[in-house]
C-alpha cells in the first residue's frame, strides 16, 4: 500500500492518474505563484465589492511591503536558523520582543537627542538598536551553548528542539513583563509622528521610508556575508546538506555560532523597528511567530531569499486583509495563506519538488 | 455520624480510590480493584469527618482543577506520548470544547439580557449532551487541521497547531455573535446542580433524593468533584485498554520507526489522524468540564501558557507514554502552579526591595516558571517522573 505520494520517485507524466497529474500540476512552481497571485486577487476583489478605493488599496499595499520588510529580518533569522541547525526556533518572535525592549532600555541610558531630519528619533537610537542586535546575537548563541548544544550532542529529534526553543521564549518573555510590565509603550513617548504623502495621495509617515531602507541595506549586507564570503558559503553549504557538509571538513561549531550572531542580529532590528513603527508590547514578537513561519514555509525553508519573499507576500496580504477584516486577524489570515501553502506546495516557492 | 457525612465520602471516594488502586500494583486485579475501593471510601469518611471545613473545600477545588489538566493530558498523551504528534494548540481544542458545550447547555439570552449578550445558538441541553458535542466538534476541528498537515514534517504540524490556536482564541475574541466575545459567556449550568438545591432534584426517587436533604450550595464542589473524577476514570479506563490492543501498538510502534510499520501494511496516516483526532475529542472534554465548573467563561480563559505550555510541562514531567504519569503530572504540576500564588506572595516584600513595580509583576514569574521547568526536564529528566513501561498487548 502506497503510503505517501511524495515520496514515490517521478513518473514519467504518461503513466500517471488523472487524481495525480493535477496534483503535480498544482505542485509546481508557476502553479504555486499563480495561486499566491489569485489570492492577492481574490482580496482585491472582496474589498473592491466591500466598497473599498483602489487608491485606500494601493495604500494598504505600500503598508503591507514596509511591514513586510520588517517581517523579513525575523524570517530571514528564523529561515537560517531552521535549515543551517534544524532548529524550528519558537523563540524567534520572543527574540524579537527581546530586542525592542533592550533598544528601549539602551535609549533611556543616553540622552535623548534632537530628531534627524523628518524623523521622529535621534542618534542614540540608532546606537541603541545597533548595541541590541549585538547583544541579542550573542545571547542566541549562548542559548545554543547551554541548551540547544546539550540536544545536539544527544542526537535530539528536531521536535525536542521545538519544546525546549517554547521553553526560552517564555524565559525570555517573563523577563519583559518583569521588567517594563503588560502595558504598551513607545520608544519616544508623545512624539508627533507626522505623516506625509508619498504619492497619488498615499501617506506614510518617514520612520516607515527609513525602516523600509534599513531593512533592505540589512538584508543586502546579509546577500553579501552569504554570497562572498567563506562562511556564508559554509553556512549555505550546510543548509542545502548538512552531512555532506561535515565531510568535507566545515568547521560546524563556527557555523553554528554565525547562525546565531546573524539571526539573533537580525531579529533585534526588526524588533526594534517593529516596536517603532507601531508600539512595545510584551506579546508583539508571540504575535509574529505565526506570520514570521508563513513566510519562511512559503519561501522554502532555509532560503533567506525566499523568506525574504514570503515575507513581503505575507506583509501585503495582512494589510490587504485589513481594508474588510478585524485588523487583528492580520496572523490569522497569514496562517491560512499559509496552510494553503503547505495543501499545495509544501516545499515552499523555491523549494525542489520532492 | 450523619447521612451527609456518608454522601460526601461517598462522592470523594472515586478520587482516592483511583490513588489507592494505583498504590497497590502488586496485587491482581479484582482484589486491587476492591481493596481500593474499601481503603478510597475509609480514607475519604476520614477525610470529610476531621479535615477542616475550610481546608477540605480548598483541597477539593484543588482536585477538581487537576483532574481537568489531568484529562487535557490525557489527551495529549495520546497524541505524543503514544503517536510523537507534537500538538502546540490544546488551548484551540481546550477553547472550543468549552464553548460548544457551553453553547449546547445554555438557553438563548431573551429579554433584557438579549441587548447585552449574544450567542450563536443555546440549546438548554443537559451536561452529558454538551460533554459529547464538546468532544465532537473538537474532533472535527482536529481533522480539519490533521488533513493539510499531518502528512508533511512533524515541525509543520507544530507550526499549524499553534496557528489554530490563535486563529481560535483571535475568533473567540473578536465574535459577538458566536459566543458574546470579547465579554464572557456567563450562566453556564452546572450538572447536577439541583442536588444542593431544596427541593432536591424533582426526577429522583425519594429515597434518594432524601440522601442530599442536608447539602447547602457551598456543597456543590463535592458532587462536581465527583463528576469530574468520574470523567478522569473512565478516559483512563478507555485509554488503557486502547493502548493495549493492536491498535494501540500500532501508534506506538508508528512513533518508534514509522517507515517499518508502512512496509507491514499498515496504513500510517489514518493511523495517525484517527490519534490525533481522539487525542482532540479528549481535550474538547476536559474545555467542557472546565466550562461548567467556571460557569462564566471568556477567550482569555485559553491564554497559551495555561492552557497549552503547562499542559505540555505536565506531560512531559508526569512521563509521556504513561497514563497513570500524565494524571501524576497534572497534579504535582497543578500543585506547583497554585502554589506560586503563595510563593509569589511571601516574595512580595523582597520584590519590592528590588523595584516598587516588582510586586504588581509577580505573576509573570509564571511565564518563568513553565519555561524553565519545561528546559529542565527536557534537559535532565526526559522521560519524566515514571517513564514509560513496557506493553504487553492483549489480544484484541
Amino acid at each position: 500500500m502506497n503510503q505517501s505520494v511524495s515520496n514515490t520517485p517521478p513518473a514519467p507524466a504518461t503513466q500517471l492518474r488523472p487524481g495525480e497529474r493535477i496534483k503535480r500540476i498544482l505542485g509546481s512552481r508557476t502553479a504555486g505563484v499563480v495561486i499566491l497571485l489569485l489570492v492577492i486577487l481574490a482580496l482585491i476583489l472582496v474589498a473592491n465589492a466591500q466598497g473599498v478605493t483602489g487608491n485606500r488599496l494601493l495604500s494598504l499595499t505600500v503598508r503591507g511591503v514596509m511591514l513586510g520588510g520588517i517581517l523579513s529580518l525575523g524570517a530571514i533569522g528564523l529561515t537560517l536558523i531552521f535549515g543551517v541547525l534544524r532548529i524550528p526556533n519558537f523563540a524567534h518572535g520572543d527574540l524579537m520582543t527581546g530586542g525592542a525592549y533592550l533598544g528601549l532600555l539602551f535609549v533611556g541610558f543616553m540622552p535623548m537627542g534632537n530628531p534627524i531630519g523628518p524623523f521622529s528619533f535621534g542618534y542614540e537610537f540608532l546606537i541603541a538598536m545597533v548595541g541590541s542586535m549585538a547583544v541579542v546575537g550573542v545571547v542566541g548563541y549562548l542559548v545554543d551553548r547551554m541548551v540547544f548544544t546539550r540536544l545536539r550532542n544527544r542526537k535530539s529529534a528536531s521536535i525536542i528542539f521545538a519544546m525546549s526553543s517554547i521553553g526560552v521564549a517564555l524565559i525570555i518573555r517573563s523577563l519583559v513583563y518583569l521588567g517594563w510590565g503588560a502595558d504598551f509603550t513607545f520608544f519616544y513617548r508623545g512624539r508627533p509622528r507626522p505623516s506625509i504623502e508619498l504619492f497619488a495621495g498615499i501617506r506614510v509617515r518617514p520612520d516607515q521610508l527609513f525602516i523600509l531602507g534599513l531593512a533592505l541595506f540589512l538584508i543586502f549586507l546579509v546577500y553579501l556575508l552569504l554570497e562572498h564570503t567563506k562562511m556564508g558559503k559554509a553556512m549555505r553549504a550546510t543548509a542545502d546538506n548538512p552531512d555532506l557538509a561535515r565531510v568535507t571538513g566545515i568547521d560546524t561549531e563556527r557555523v553554528v555560532m554565525w547562525t546565531w550572531i546573524i539571526g539573533g542580529a537580525l531579529a533585534a532590528a526588526g524588533g526594534v523597528m517593529y516596536g517603532l513603527d507601531s508600539q512595545l508590547r510584551p506579546e508583539m514578537g508571540w504575535l509574529l511567530l505565526l506570520p514570521l513561519f508563513a513566510s519562511v514555509i512559503l519561501g522554502t525553508i532555509g532560503n533567506p531569499y525566499g523568506a525574504l519573499v514570503g515575507a513581503l507576500v505575507i506583509g501585503i496580504v495582512w494589510q490587504t486583509s485589513s481594508a474588510f477584516l478585524d485588523p487583528a486577524y492580520g496572523p490569522g489570515v497569514a496562517f491560512l495563506v499559509m496552510i494553503l501553502v503547505l495543501l499545495f506546495r509544501p516545499e515552499g516557492i523555491f523549494g525542489k519538488p520532492r | 455520624m450523619t447521612t451527609t457525612t456518608l454522601v460526601k465520602a461517598f462522592l470523594l471516594t472515586v478520587p482516592v480510590a483511583f490513588l489507592a488502586t494505583q498504590l497497590l500494583r502488586s496485587l491482581p486485579l479484582l482484589p486491587r480493584i476492591l481493596l481500593g475501593i474499601v481503603a478510597g471510601f475509609g480514607v475519604a469518611l476520614a477525610a470529610v469527618l476531621w479535615v477542616p471545613s475550610g481546608i477540605m473545600s480548598y483541597l477539593v477545588s484543588f482536585v477538581i482543577m487537576a483532574s481537568i489538566y489531568a484529562v487535557l493530558t490525557l489527551g495529549l498523551n495520546v497524541q505524543w506520548g503514544y503517536t510523537g504528534l507534537f500538538n502546540i494548540g490544546i488551548a484551540a481544542f481546550f477553547a472550543v470544547g468549552a464553548f460548544t458545550s457551553a453553547l449546547f447547555t445554555t438557553a438563548p439570552p431573551s429579554g433584557a439580557l438579549a441587548a447585552f449578550s449574544q450567542q450563536l445558538f443555546g440549546f438548554g441541553a443537559p451536561f452529558l449532551v454538551g460533554l459529547i458535542a464538546a468532544g465532537i466538534v473538537s474532533g472535527l476541528l482536529a481533522l480539519l487541521i490533521a488533513g493539510p498537515t499531518l502528512r508533511l514534517r512533524e515541525d509543520y504540524l507544530a507550526i499549524a497547531t499553534i496557528g489554530i490556536a490563535e486563529v481560535t482564541r483571535l475568533v473567540f475574541q473578536n465574535e459577538r455573535w458566536l459566543a458574546n466575545g470579547p465579554q464572557p459567556m456567563r450562566g453556564i449550568p452546572q450538572p447536577l446542580h439541583c442536588l444542593v438545591e431544596n427541593p432536591v432534584c424533582s426526577w429522583l426517587p425519594g429515597p434518594i433524593a432524601g440522601l442530599f436533604d442536608g447539602f447547602t450550595a457551598r456543597d456543590y464542589t463535592f458532587v462536581y468533584l465527583f463528576i469530574a473524577s468520574l470523567v478522569v476514570l473512565v478516559v483512563y479506563i478507555v485509554l488503557e485498554r486502547a493502548i493495549r490492543s493492536p491498535w494501540g501498538r500500532v501508534l506506538r510502534a508508528i512513533r518508534e520507526e514509522e517507515s517499518s510499520v508502512a512496509m507491514s501494511g499498515k496504513n500510517v496516516a489514518a493511523f495517525r489522524m484517527q490519534s490525533f483526532i481522539l487525542g482532540a475529542i479528549i481535550m474538547g472534554m476536559g474545555g467542557s468540564l472546565y466550562a461548567h465548573y467556571m460557569v462564566s467563561i471568556d477567550y482569555s480563559h485559553f491564554d497559551p501558557l495555561y492552557a497549552t505550555f503547562l499542559v505540555w510541562v505536565m506531560l512531559m514531567l508526569g512521563g509521556s507514554g504513561n497514563n497513570r504519569g500524565a494524571i501524576l503530572g497534572a497534579f504535582l504540576i497543578w500543585g506547583v502552579w497554585t502554589g506560586t500564588t503563595f510563593i509569589i506572595d511571601l516574595a512580595r516584600p523582597a520584590l519590592a526591595a528590588i523595584s516598587s513595580d516588582l510586586p504588581a509583576r509577580g505573576p509573570y514569574l509564571r511565564y518563568l516558571l513553565v519555561g524553565l521547568l519545561l528546559l529542565l526536564i527536557l534537559l535532565y529528566r526526559p522521560k519524566g517522573v515514571i517513564p514509560e513501561e513496557k506493553y504487553v498487548s492483549q489480544p484484541g
